[in-house]
């Protein structure tokens, strides 16, 4: 097997505190980073593919812990191999699947088959989360051992939040054992109601149904309070509201085994997104106000936050252009996902390109316990080149992902992904451009 | 009639009160003007829309505005489609969009919406090459609505600047009160709102209305009283308690009126519910305005129609109005 040299990048790879200009030597699809004045252990092998990164970042594959993939079900919207392929397209080479399919993702067998069409499509490496109920109904729980043994990582009913505190009750009592979160979207469904977007003088002008930023604290609240009970892990997805990240921050405070991710679009937007109607800002939890978009920011500079997660959710395009309160939630975010947080994150000053790296990478990787988002010697090559000087401009119709539901459409962005490699194999480089195309 | 007014109208759509300025609403008042004394002649046409196609697409059930919209196309000599809810192919699964590119594909010139979701006018707005007209849309706005109360309003009081304006009744889900309010302050009007806390949206009063929760201080100060209909579902959902307590605490009746001003005006968008919002002896008395506002209602609409899809740019009025 040809090795690959990546050379004289400016390799930050925050899981071993490193930052600086090295080579990174990629040999039987694991990394070696090398001194750039370590002439002699690249020269040692034959056939040796160099790629000068000059200028460039050299950053561990990001990892993605709340993807929608769609399949099976709804292969209109996406299919695992379209969205492992739009995960390398925004540099994530590992993420984890949610379970809204149909069938929802609540035994052993779906979980295999889902698994199977991800080494099919051979992109990113898929992590799947099993649902907490049988058909995510809320009703009985599904076998843990199962879900766990067929490669779960975590458990979530997700978009169908546990209501009964009772069943979240025994669902965080019986994950302890496998030391795997209860991934929690943390709403009040009768408090929701029939809401479109979050209630303020956006949704009051606009005469739709808000849905109060207490839909979101009043489960995370119940939430932490059966965590501390059970001692379950409990892990709140893409909180939105400054009152929940307040939330998060006494509980960790207290020792309550609590974790929580952000998404790039509650980091980067807010409701007023969704004047004149626009539905691709149309997301659960809702976009909210700047002030929770501070508190958010905030949290993820004191560490109450512990990842960015994308949540990306693709629709079809005749889906999204319904009218707002029948168009479906969710946004297309793995492919705006890193210059989109570089531009609300590093772009003003709140954190380093480091710590978001870090937000990105080694987090979420040792948050959910796989082994991903690092350069250490002999992990598996999964890495990402960025171009720190090259902005771009969104545009969706280019998107890799089946679902063009972006609310940043048209926006300039900075910085660039310009290559992935997965495993070591060369997924795309920007030159090259070989798998950017669905059929290629 | 001025052609400096006329050429105050340069847009497409009318899609909303909230985006007109205080000059564009006085244009479509003048024109209202001038064109009601066209329902008042034994022939009650003129050719100002000769050769335009007009679509009225109800996606909701509505007689009043869908007849008053089609009465004011066709006395401008528009030609008129209606395509209703439950003759549509939407029952059939089609998209707003498909429904829209397939009457476009007839050659039309206006499409006069009503849907039950907020925004659909300008979601066919943005898709189509023919004008949009929206003639309600969920609880976002009623521009037209709002234009023919302004209309009726300026008949009896000469201005509405410095009037005081209680709208009373479900402001959540109002489209006739958001319109309202927006045209109302923009023509420097004092409005205040008056509801149970339930049937009131959050930041109200960043449109710039004051709020009050008692009637009485609504009715005491008022030079126009516009009623809302409460609709009986909103029981069911637990918005009001129920429809004998939202009576006892915001119905308009005779002692209510009482200590209203003796030149006070009374407005309903309709359909009344007598006996819950208000009673016959303020729906039927003198300061009832109510059906004055349906005469209106074909005035205001036919200025819309016309600046909307029949005005080419700089014609004076009186061209068209022969």
């Amino acid at each position: 097997m040809s090795a690959i040299l990546i050379r004289n990048g400016r390799v930050i790879d925050p899981s071993q505190k490193i930052d600086g200009t090295f080579d990174l030597l990629i040999h039987d699809g694991v990394v070696e980073l090398v001194k750039p004045s370590d002439k002699k252990r690249s020269e040692k092998i034959n056939e040796l593919h160099v790629i000068d990164a000059t200028g460039k970042w050299v950053v561990p594959g990001f990892v993605d812990l709340h993807t929608h993939l769609r399949e099976p079900g709804r292969e209109d919207k996406e299919t695992i191999a379209s969205g492992t392929r739009a995960a390398i397209a925004g540099g994530f080479t590992s993420i984890c699947a949610m379970p809204n399919t149909e069938p929802a993702m609540d035994h052993g067998g779906i979980v295999e088959q889902v698994l199977q069409q991800a080494r099919r499509a051979n992109n990113a490496q898929v992590y799947p989360i099993g649902a907490i109920t049988l058909g995510r109904k809320g009703k009985e729980l599904t076998n843990f051992q199962e879900l766990f043994e067929a490669g779960c990582v975590g458990l979530s009913d997700d978009g169908d939040p546990l209501t009964n505190s009772l069943l979240m009750r025994r669902a965080l009592e019986a994950s302890r054992v496998f030391n795997r979160p209860i991934i929690q979207h943390a709403e009040d469904k009768a408090l929701f109601g029939k809401g479109v977007m979050h209630e303020g003088y956006v949704s009051t002008v606009l005469g739709v149904e808000g849905i109060p930023s207490e839909t979101e604290t009043i489960i995370i609240a119940r939430d932490i309070d059966l965590a501390a009970l059970t001692g379950g892990w409990l892990h709140v997805a893409h909180i939105s509201t400054a009152k929940g990240v307040d939330l998060v921050r006494q509980a960790k405070k207290l020792g309550i085994r609590v974790t929580c991710e952000v998404t790039p679009h509650h980091l980067a937007l807010t409701h007023e997104e969704l004047k004149g109607f626009n539905s691709m800002a149309k997301v659960n939890p809702p976009l909210r106000t700047s002030k929770d978009r501070d508190a958010l920011v905030q949290g993820v500079m004191d560490g109450t936050i512990d990842c960015i997660a994308t949540d990306h959710a693709p629709h079809t395009d005749w889906e999204k252009c319904a009218p707002l309160d029948t168009a479906p939630f969710g946004i297309s975010g793995l492919e705006t996902a890193f210059a989109l947080c570089y531009q609300s994150l590093v772009e003003p000053g709140h954190i380093s390109e480091n710590r978001l790296i870090e937000l990105m990478t080694s987090a979420p990787a040792e948050l959910i316990r796989i082994e991903a988002g690092t350069l250490k010697k002999d992990s598996i090559a999964d890495f990402v080149l960025v171009d720190p000087e090259q902005s771009w401009k969104v545009n969706a119709k280019t998107f890799v992902s089946r679902g063009k539901n972006t609310p940043v459409e048209g926006r300039v962005l900075p910085v660039k992904i310009v290559g992935v490699f997965k495993n070591g194999e060369m997924k795309f480089l920007e030159e090259e451009k070989t798998q950017r195309s669905e059929h290629a | 009639m001025s052609a400096a007014i006329e050429t105050l109208w340069t847009r497409k759509h009318l899609l909303g009160l909230e985006d007109l300025s205080a000059d564009e609403i006085n244009t479509i008042l003048k024109t209202a003007a001038s064109l009601k004394e066209v329902s008042l002649r034994p022939i009650k046409k003129v050719p100002a829309l000769r050769g335009k196609t007009i679509v009225n697409l109800f996606f909701e059930p509505s007689t009043r505005t869908r007849t008053s919209f089609e009465l004011a196309a066709k006395r401008l000599s528009a030609d008129t489609i209606n395509i209703a809810s439950s003759s549509s192919s939407l029952t059939k699964g089609e998209t707003i969009i498909d429904t829209v590119n397939n009457l476009e594909a007839l050659k039309v010139d206006a499409f006069v919406v009503r849907h039950a979701s907020a925004g659909v006018p300008n979601l066919i707005a943005q898709h189509a090459r023919a004008s949009v007209i929206n003639a309600g849309d969920g609880a976002h706005e009623h521009p037209t609505q709002a234009l023919l109360d302004l209309f009726t309003i300026q008949e009896h009081r000469k201005k509405i600047a410095g009037l005081k304006v209680s709208i009373i009744g479900d402001i959540s889900h109002s489209r006739v009160a958001r319109s309202n309010i927006w045209g109302l302050t923009k023509l420097g009007a004092e409005v205040t709102v008056c509801a149970p806390p339930t049937l009131l949206p959050v930041e109200i009063e960043r449109m710039g209305v004051q709020v009050t929760h008692d009637a009485n201080e609504a009715v005491e100060n008022a030079d126009v009283l516009m009623l809302l209909r409460i609709q009986h579902e909103r029981q069911e959902t637990q918005l009001i308690p129920g429809i004998r307590e939202y009576r006892l605490r915001y119905g308009i009746d005779a002692q209510r009126l009482e200590k209203a001003k003796p030149d006070l005006l009374i407005m309903h968008p309709g359909p009344v519910n007598r006996g819950v919002e208000l009673d016959s002896f303020a729906a039927d008395g003198k300061s009832s305005v109510i059906l004055d506002q349906v005469t209106n209602g074909v005035a205001v609409r036919m200025a819309v129609l016309y600046l909307v899809i029949g005005a080419p740019e700089g014609t004076p009025l009186e061209g068209a109005v022969v």
